[in-house]
């Protein structure tokens, strides 16, 4: 009998795990269940970000070798005009895009919380951009900025007599132009949230201020907007990382002359796609990546530092 | 006494048949194209007909949606994964050939001297010390579209200089009350087709040659490259154009807003299919002393360095099926593009159809920018046309900026 290796080794396996107190199997069963994403994480993720740091300092034009550049292509980056436009125009989306949509979504949010007429409907109608197709949505948008005949503006425009407004094709108004749509499309999910934040403040505390008799003022700056802090931070932090990171707005809106006029549009990353989708300069584009992963984790850090509980 | 003679060769012949039957085996090569409805059926056609002539050899079609092909044919042949013969644009082939990803043509069946003598003259780009590396099957030229009912409604004829359609697009031209532009006279756009239609067209006609050195040099910063700028900034100067005018020239043509259109063969289907829509064409006008010039750009089909053996002799067949005569007369009535032999392009029923007979005629006369990059090199001229519209800017200093901006990326890609 123990003659048969198989047999004892299965033994000894079965006791190894037997000895293990309940905790330790616990913990050796959470790492099994983690396992799984944490491949996951570094095979998707992980693995390519670190290869696409590495390309960065490379040239590659996907056809032929890689080849060592050391940091040239850093050193043309900063050395590029078009970059710092772009760089700019990543900020303006950010700066312009992130503060109007807050205030906007809390204010449609807050009196949408008191209306009980039709709540869940008009609540749905504010939600419906969220829910379109962002490529269907930038062109429908960019068909009502058109000059006549078939713009939808400009056509009202005219029909008073004013004077047409070029929209997409001026250097000045079209990033506005842009913005405008795509902070329409993510209100919806921006008023859902604050709803819930909302919802979620004890009503004790205004029960306690009626009673005071303090001002609505009051109230909201003393109760609600405090008590939002934790929505705020959440709201503000995806906004920025979707701002941005903006592109499908930008791209469809301008496809036949993408971040044009003169790059006024052009945010990080469309000029990341155009470099390694249509130059096909891969190293040059991975460059430009972690730049702008760069970017990213810096504001996110000093946004989860200003907006920090203390 | 020729018997043992006549044994020998007996038995050679023997060897030889066993040797042929050998290689007789089925050999089965992959090809790859973009998805195109009209191409992938006219490929279709091909490969039936090949493969009825050569039995033993398959061919099996891959296609890929046209916006992922660069991006799939560029990581899959270098990776060896990629078809044993495939469709690449004419501008791609320095980088295929640089890394030695597709093999040169062999020289006994696609001779330099008998593609010089039998192909259009523009096909000579794909030929790199004394050996082609690819073919095309079919080739686009511009033309001048026109809105026929439009030039019945103002009384102008078909133009036929530059001259010409100016007079011609200033009366076709409308504008409502506050005098905003309804209807255009000529299209413009240097996102679409005019950026070919200024460098190897316009500048020409200027009296310039807009770049030296086997498409290395920049050569438009000169008086022609300033009259043919002035020329183009003028059309939008007199009226009688909008560049962005309902959004994209070509919509602006098909939903019946402009008289004269300047585009590729191969948006013939799509006007095809515009109902309402009473269309003509003709060549692109001449130049003041009666200079033509047109542009033409094709896709090519290439053998891949991992056809090897029995595949790469398949593919050399295949190649040669696809250059043929009766290929290209297949690929013009399905798919509506150019033969590329001038010898199917030049028969009496194709010059003189009233549709196809325009491009072809201008085949004769086309040249072939050679691109580094061919949507940044756009991208150039686009925003030179900016800065004069949109910011004012002197168009002499434009034209310099550009003609430095694109010599910038032509160095780049040439000297690396």
């Amino acid at each position: 009998m123990a003659s048969d290796p198989s047999a004892s080794r299965t033994e000894a396996r079965g006791s190894a795990y037997s000895r293990l107190s309940i905790t330790q199997k616990r913990t050796l069963w959470a790492w099994g269940f983690l396992a799984v994403p944490i491949v996951f994480y570094v095979v998707i993720r992980f693995y390519p970000t670190g290869n696409a740091m590495v390309l960065s300092l490379q040239e590659w034009n996907l056809l032929g070798d890689r080849t060592w550049a050391g940091l040239d292509n850093y050193r043309t980056l900063f050395a590029d005009p078009v970059f710092w436009q772009v760089f700019r125009n990543t900020f303006v989306y950010l700066l312009l895009g992130t503060p109007i949509s807050l205030v906007i979504s809390f204010i449609i949010a807050y009196h949408l919380d008191k209306v009980r007429f039709m709540h869940g409907t008009i609540r749905a109608l504010y939600f419906v951009p969220f829910m379109t197709s962002a490529v269907a949505m930038a062109w429908v948008w960019r068909w009502f900025y058109q000059d006549v005949p078939i713009g939808l503006f400009n056509n009202w425009l005219a029909t008073f007599g004013i004077a047409q407004i070029d929209f997409l094709d001026s250097t000045t108004n079209a990033l506005p132009s842009i913005l405008a749509p795509a902070i329409w499309a993510g209100l919806g999910f921006q008023v859902i949230i604050f709803m819930a934040g909302l919802r979620a403040i004890p009503r004790t505390f205004y029960e306690a201020a009626e009673i005071d008799g303090v001002s609505t003022w009051t109230v909201l700056w003393e109760i609600t907007l405090p008590l939002l802090r934790p929505t705020i931070v959440f709201i503000v932090v995806l906004s920025s990382i979707g701002f941005l990171r903006i592109f499908d707005h930008v791209f469809n809106m301008t496809s036949a002359n993408p971040g044009g006029p003169l790059n006024s549009t052009k945010p990080l990353v469309l000029m990341i796609y155009q470099t390694a989708f249509s130059s096909f300069d891969m190293g040059y584009a991975a460059a430009q990546t972690v730049v702008l992963f760069t970017i990213l984790l810096i504001v996110s850090l000093i946004q989860l530092r200003l907006l920090r509980d203390r | 006494m020729n018997r043992p003679f006549r044994t020998a060769l007996a038995a050679l012949a023997t060897s030889a048949a066993a040797l042929t039957s050998a290689s007789a085996q089925e050999v089965t090569i992959e090809y790859w194209q973009y998805f195109f409805e009209a191409r992938v059926d006219a490929m279709e056609i091909l490969i039936e007909n090949f493969e009825a002539a050569n039995p033993n050899i398959n061919v099996e079609m891959t296609h890929f949606p046209y916006a992922d092909y660069r991006t799939r044919t560029a990581v899959a042949v270098p990776a060896g994964e990629g078809p044993d013969s495939v469709q690449l644009f004419y501008g791609w082939l320095n980088d295929y050939i640089e890394a030695g990803l597709i093999q040169p043509l062999p020289t006994d069946t696609f001779s330099p001297a008998m593609v010089e003598a039998e192909f259009f003259p523009m096909v000579r780009a794909m030929e790199r010390d004394g050996a082609y590396y690819a073919l095309p099957t079919a080739v686009r030229s511009l033309a001048l579209f026109y809105n026929q009912r439009l030039l019945d409604a103002a009384g102008v004829e078909v133009p036929t200089t530059l001259e010409e359609l100016v007079a011609a697009a200033a009366a076709t031209t409308e504008r409502d009350g506050a005098g905003n532009i309804t209807q255009v006279g000529l299209t413009t756009g240097m996102t679409a087709q005019d950026h070919h239609w200024f460098r190897e067209v316009l500048i020409r006609q200027f009296g310039g040659e807009p770049y030296l050195d086997d498409y290395q040099t920049v050569n438009y910063d000169t008086d022609a490259g300033r009259a043919a700028l002035g020329f183009y900034l003028g059309l939008e100067e007199a009226g009688v154009s909008q560049s962005g005018f309902m959004d994209e020239p070509q919509a602006a043509f098909r939903g019946n807003r402009a008289a004269f259109h300047i585009d590729g063969s191969f948006r013939i289907g799509a006007l095809n299919d515009s109902r309402g829509l009473e269309w003509g064409v003709t060549e692109l006008p001449a130049g003041a002393d009666g200079t033509q010039s047109n542009y033409s750009s094709y896709w090519v089909n290439a053998i891949t360095s991992s056809a090897e053996g029995p595949e790469y002799e398949a593919s050399v067949l295949f190649m040669e099926y696809l250059t043929s005569p009766e290929a290209m007369q297949i690929w013009l009535d399905v798919v509506g593009e150019l033969p590329a032999r001038q010898s199917v392009g030049m028969t009496e029923e194709n010059a003189n159809d009233d549709v196809f007979g325009p491009f072809i005629r201008g085949l004769a006369y086309a040249q072939t920018t050679k691109f580094a990059d061919e949507s940044a090199q756009r991208q150039v001229l686009v925003d030179m046309i900016e800065r004069v519209q949109l910011q004012d800017m002197d168009p002499g200093e434009s034209l310099r900026m550009a003609a430095e901006a694109e010599q910038a990326i032509l160095d780049g890609y040439y000297n690396n």
